[in-house]
């Protein structure tokens, strides 16, 4: 883990307040030269901090209409059957999140859909197909708001 | 679907594997001239299909070590109990995510914490002080084994 000093922290919480802004936009906003800003921009991405960059589209305009998060509990376990169960389950391409979890579930799955009967189709020939798969628990996401995290 | 087409979807998709792609980069890839190119991202992101960008940072490496993803019921029985819990569970800086459920679970609160010490100390001074709970149940994060947030286009 890297040391940051405020800086540093003043460049993540402005990446994180707005993911378009231009290195010289960050620079201006923290008070940096704009070389200086991409020096440390590029440091905390080589420390792995800075993990990437996505877009972020709008589910709904775009069709998929429904987000369901599942619960899945394996029926088998050991090394193999993780192994199996992780490889096929992050293939399937509506599947956008798997998480490894401890407690009452092993695995916590987000699941993007085009509508219920879609999720249906996916829960059935894609999921309760995969290796190893026991109880599964379906909650359908009705509202969703992420915050920055606290740097 | 305000309007998009099998050009539109082609480009979202090159987007959504290589964000950081120059307008050029896009263009090539997609066939396209790049003031085409441009101006298809332009209409995208007027019209509301692209909503923004982001950055993404771990939180691990920002030295929260424990995530706790919190599965709770609550006591229904009070007409106002969703938007009096979400106010409050608002307050904590330590919850980054707010999810709302038709299911067994109600609400699903996601925390961070630096360490154990510190996860408890959020969850008993201020996690079990907010209002209406039924049931809590709690998942810790193990590993993140995918977490790419592409829509299958």
């Amino acid at each position: 883990m890297i040391d940051l000093d405020d800086t540093d922290r003043a460049i993540l919480r402005t990446l994180q307040s707005d993911g378009s802004l231009n290195t010289g936009a960050v620079a201006k906003v923290v008070g940096l030269s704009q070389p200086a800003c991409w020096r440390r921009i590029r440091k905390l991405q080589d420390a792995r901090v800075i993990t990437g960059r996505a877009i972020q589209l709008n589910k709904d305009a775009l069709g998929f209409g429904v987000t369901v998060f599942l619960g899945i509990k394996l029926a088998t376990k050991g090394r193999v059957s993780l192994e199996d169960f992780e490889r096929a389950v992050i293939a399937i391409s509506e599947v956008q999140v798997v998480q490894h979890v401890l407690g009452l579930y092993d695995y916590r799955l987000k699941v993007v859909a085009r509508d219920i009967a879609d999720f249906e189709r996916v829960l059935r020939r894609r999921v309760m197909t995969l290796p190893g798969v026991g109880n599964v628990e379906a909650n359908v996401l009705l509202s969703e708001e992420k915050r920055p995290l606290l740097v | 679907m305000r309007g998009i087409d099998d050009i539109d979807r082609r480009l979202l998709r090159l987007m959504q594997h290589d964000p950081a792609a120059s307008a050029a980069k896009l263009a090539s890839q997609a066939g396209l001239t790049k003031a085409s190119c441009w101006r298809r991202i332009e209409r995208m992101e007027t019209n509301g299909v692209i909503t923004g960008r982001s950055v993404q940072i771990d939180a691990k490496a920002l030295g929260y070590e424990v995530e706790v993803s919190l599965r709770i019921t609550l006591d229904k029985t009070l007409s106002n109990a969703f938007d009096n819990f979400i106010v409050e569970a608002r307050k904590i800086l330590e919850v980054n995510e707010i999810q709302t459920f038709l299911g067994r679970v109600d609400v699903r609160l996601n925390v961070l914490a630096r360490d154990m010490a510190h996860y408890q100390g959020i969850y008993r001074t201020q996690i079990l002080s907010l209002p209406h709970i039924n049931d809590i149940e709690s998942l810790m994060l193990v590993a993140n084994v995918k977490s790419v947030e592409r829509l299958p286009l």
